[in-house]
């Protein structure tokens, strides 16, 4: 099954054919495209241009219709699409070219099917007649981004193009959201097609059957009813069902007081501020979360995944509790750990449904207030451990303290974070605190360094009077800065915070417990004077090196206009904690302290 | 997939997980799709980076008018990995729904082989009758040759691939199994 056989004419093609041929206009691949992408609603596209796109930009810009933000680097395109998705619950739209282009975003692809991120990814291809041939930028990018897209596509005549598009649309947003690849001809740019329209375009179903009747719900509702020691665990698929699915979750929380935790992905859906939050669970999460979700009597996932970040040693996970995992992604379910009950659908309706049935319930018979008092005393104990407590230093920069800081004086703001990938992430999902969605984009499930920055482009695009803040490492920074370019470019201010331990500091802090303290090449020799960086860019540099000077020059930050890098010198061998060592259990943590590297198991040496 | 599947099935996760020992059965699975450029690398390639064990895989378009093509997988494991082979399966845009033939009820099993048989005299004649015994056909003959085929579950046709062994075997080129449901209803 060659990429570019002749199209056995497809069902879709035909209906759309019938539907538009007659007396429509034709109009070149480029313009088709730009006419779907259009009636998508599409603001803004991150891209770069080069041979196999060419007319698509030229038509763009002809148009001048939609905006493009042009990056330095392919990667950078995606990442900012993402930070784009991720903050405006829209899809995020890369344009890139053939071979080389195609392949520099594949990183950002992966990233964005591991964080379930809805992106459409259009690639230019070498003509038709050259596919195969190995010609010049050629590259078999359908081939390449099979297994890190939701789905994709080589388009082999004008006519399909608009289809495709809306259909790519519906794909990337519908369900578990997704990256989506158009890949586009170049002599398919050129030729002349007649126009889909959303209305009259195929879109396959890529939702699965819900599986969330009414007795399901009732049962749910029933369990969490008779549970003595409930516990929320909540992920990104909150985050990704809207805003109304976090109002909801904090309805129900609240309704039956029960405790909520939430992974890395899904800071932000239920209040930091509020007493029934337990904090991040998971390898760097809290003693309070980790010791819940071992203790629990009833485990309520929703929109999480269970991944081996979060659950820990697997045959100790949760050994006493009932599990709902509450899903659209039936092959979530029991993927990683066997659960009681599933539910599939959209994370907003299935919570509206146990709101609206745990109310109605209460009102013929209340659950006993008190029933709970047992299990918020043992939280409270968990509590009292304060297990994100470090030490703190007059003379030196803490990086928890440098993040602290960064929260306190950033409060009154209309504030994004987005992080890299490290320590500093840790500490920043630690010591961060997030009140509502879609203000926290962090690389999760790839573990992508160098997702910040760009990601922080796309979030200051979609929130121009935003403050944009990338909680950043000394090395992860440096795997996509020329990204500081686009940002003079199109004047977006974003402020990339340094958190500069001159080390690749979780890299460091695993040979420091598992390698006896061979600090094999994570040391980052050869920094850049950041503050130079950034005037050399056109922005502005901050250094903080002592916390007498951190605060002032915090808010100097905040308030400049320029796009900034801060350089926060911190203390160099500080280690993220609590930690569940690999292969541990939930209620083995390590608290910061005296920690000797023995706590490590052969086995759980072997593990990532 | 079931509401109480505690049967702690071997995980995906690097991280060790309890197990008994639960039991691994083999199925038949029927993917039905549509038959797109590209759809048989998504199937093949999801279960090649999932390291799920398959055994045989036969394509074919089954619905000219709608452009279908069904695919037929055997594939072993657990319950809950087969339930996950499927899920993962379903995620896959182009594949419209996927069966477990085997799951109800026995299931229709056929493969068809081609095998060539070399020999003279008194091998040739017991080519031949076991032939005639599996009710294999002789399509290509010539004075010290057959090419037999034969149909029949892949037992059946394993047992005559054996018995043509000592026989003078050559070569032998096999379809992979198809399958389908007994009884009048379609799946």
């Amino acid at each position: 099954m060659n990429a570019i056989t002749p199209p056995p004419a497809q069902s879709q093609s035909d209906d759309q054919s019938a539907a538009t041929q007659a007396g429509a206009v034709q109009k070149s691949g480029a313009d088709l495209l730009l006419d779907a992408l259009e009636e998508q609603g599409v603001e803004v596209i991150f891209g770069y241009p080069g041979g196999a796109v060419l007319p698509i930009y030229d038509a763009l810009d002809k148009r001048g219709t939609i905006k493009h933000i042009m990056v330095r680097h392919e990667q950078g395109a995606v990442h900012a699409a993402e930070g784009y998705a991720r903050s405006t619950g829209k899809p995020g739209i890369v344009l890139v070219t053939s071979g080389p282009g195609a392949t520099n975003a594949v990183t950002g692809l992966t990233d964005a099917l591991l964080d379930s991120i809805p992106l459409v990814c259009i690639t230019g291809q070498v003509a038709r007649p050259l596919i195969g041939t190995d010609a010049f930028q050629e590259c078999d990018t359908i081939g390449i981004t099979r297994n890190c897209t939701k789905h994709n596509y080589m388009v082999d005549h004008a006519d399909r193009l608009a289809g495709v598009v809306h259909e790519a649309f519906h794909i990337a947003t519908q369900g578990r959201p997704g990256p989506v690849l158009i890949d586009i001809p170049k002599d398919v740019q050129f030729e002349s097609g007649s126009y889909t329209a959303k209305a009259d375009a195929v879109a396959r179903p890529t939702v699965a059957k819900p599986l969330m009747d009414d007795e399901r719900i009732a049962k749910v509702v029933d369990m969490l009813r008779s549970a003595r020691k409930p516990v929320f665990y909540t992920g990104g698929g909150v985050i990704n069902a809207g805003p109304r699915a976090s109002e909801t979750l904090r309805a129900l929380a609240h309704a039956s007081n029960v405790p909520v935790t939430s992974t890395l992905m899904g800071l932000g859906a239920f209040p930091a501020s509020d007493r029934q939050w337990l904090g991040m669970l998971g390898m760097h999460g809290s003693y309070e979360a980790n010791n819940a979700m071992h203790d629990c009597d009833l485990m309520v996932c929703i929109g999480a995944r269970f991944d081996d970040r979060v659950t820990g040693r697997l045959d100790a996970f949760s050994p006493g509790s009932k599990k709902i995992h509450i899903d659209i992604d039936p092959s979530s379910i029991n993927k990683n750990v066997p659960v009681d009950l599933p539910v599939i659908g959209d994370a907003g309706k299935i919570l509206a449904a146990l709101l609206q049935k745990w109310q109605s319930t209460e009102v013929d018979s209340p659950c006993d207030p008190a029933r709970l008092d047992g299990w918020w005393a043992e939280i409270a104990s968990w509590r009292g451990k304060n297990s994100f407590a470090y030490a703190k230093s007059d003379s030196l920069i803490k990086p928890q303290y440098a993040v602290e800081r960064l929260y306190e004086l950033t409060k009154g703001y209309d504030t994004y974070i987005t992080t890299e990938v490290g320590q500093h992430q840790m500490w920043a999902a630690q010591h961060f605190h997030f009140e509502e969605p879609n203000r926290w984009m962090t690389s999760g499930g790839l573990g992508t360094m160098g997702y910040g920055l760009p990601a922080a482009l796309g979030v200051q695009e979609a929130h121009p009077d935003a403050l944009v803040i990338d909680i950043a490492g000394d090395a992860s920074v440096q795997m996509c800065i020329q990204e500081m370019s686009a940002a003079i470019q199109y004047g977006l201010p974003i402020k990339i915070f340094i958190l500069n331990n001159e080390y690749l500091g979780m890299v460091r802090q695993w040979q420091e417990l598992l390698h006896d303290k061979r600090y094999a090449q994570s040391y980052s020799a050869s920094l850049p004077d950041f503050v130079k960086l950034a005037e050399a860019y056109g922005g502005e540099g901050f250094c903080a090196e002592h916390p007498d000077e951190l605060d002032d020059k915090i808010i100097a930050m905040i308030k400049s206009d320029k796009p900034v890098l801060f350089d926060c010198r911190v203390t160099k061998e500080e280690n993220v904690f609590p930690m569940i060592p690999s292969g541990a259990a939930h209620n083995d943590m390590l608290l910061g302290g005296a920690v000797t590297g023995e706590e490590i198991s052969a086995a759980g040496k072997v593990l990532v | 997939m079931s509401d109480t599947p505690n049967d702690n099935a071997p995980s995906q996760s690097v991280y060790p997980v309890s197990s008994g020992d639960p039991a691994i059965y083999e199925c038949i699975l029927a993917a039905i799709v549509d038959n797109e450029p590209g759809v048989l690398a998504r199937v093949v390639g999801l279960i090649s980076a999932r390291g799920y064990n398959i055994e045989s895989l036969t394509v074919a378009e089954t619905d000219v008018m709608k452009h279908r093509s069904r695919i037929t997988i055997v594939t072993s494991g657990t319950a809950t990995k087969i339930s996950q082979i499927k899920a993962q399966l379903e995620r896959l845009v182009p594949v419209r729904r996927v069966i477990d033939v085997t799951a109800e009820s026995d299931a229709i099993e056929r493969e068809l082989a081609l095998v060539k048989v070399e020999g003279s005299g008194e091998q040739r004649l017991e080519a031949m009758r076991v032939a005639d015994i599996f009710r294999a056909r002789p399509i290509d003959i010539t004075h010290n040759s057959f090419v037999f085929e034969v149909t029949g579950t892949r037992d059946k046709v394993n047992a005559f691939i054996d018995l043509m062994r000592p026989l003078g075997l050559v070569e032998n080129s096999r379809t992979g199994v198809l399958s389908i449901r007994r009884g009048a209803e379609a799946n």
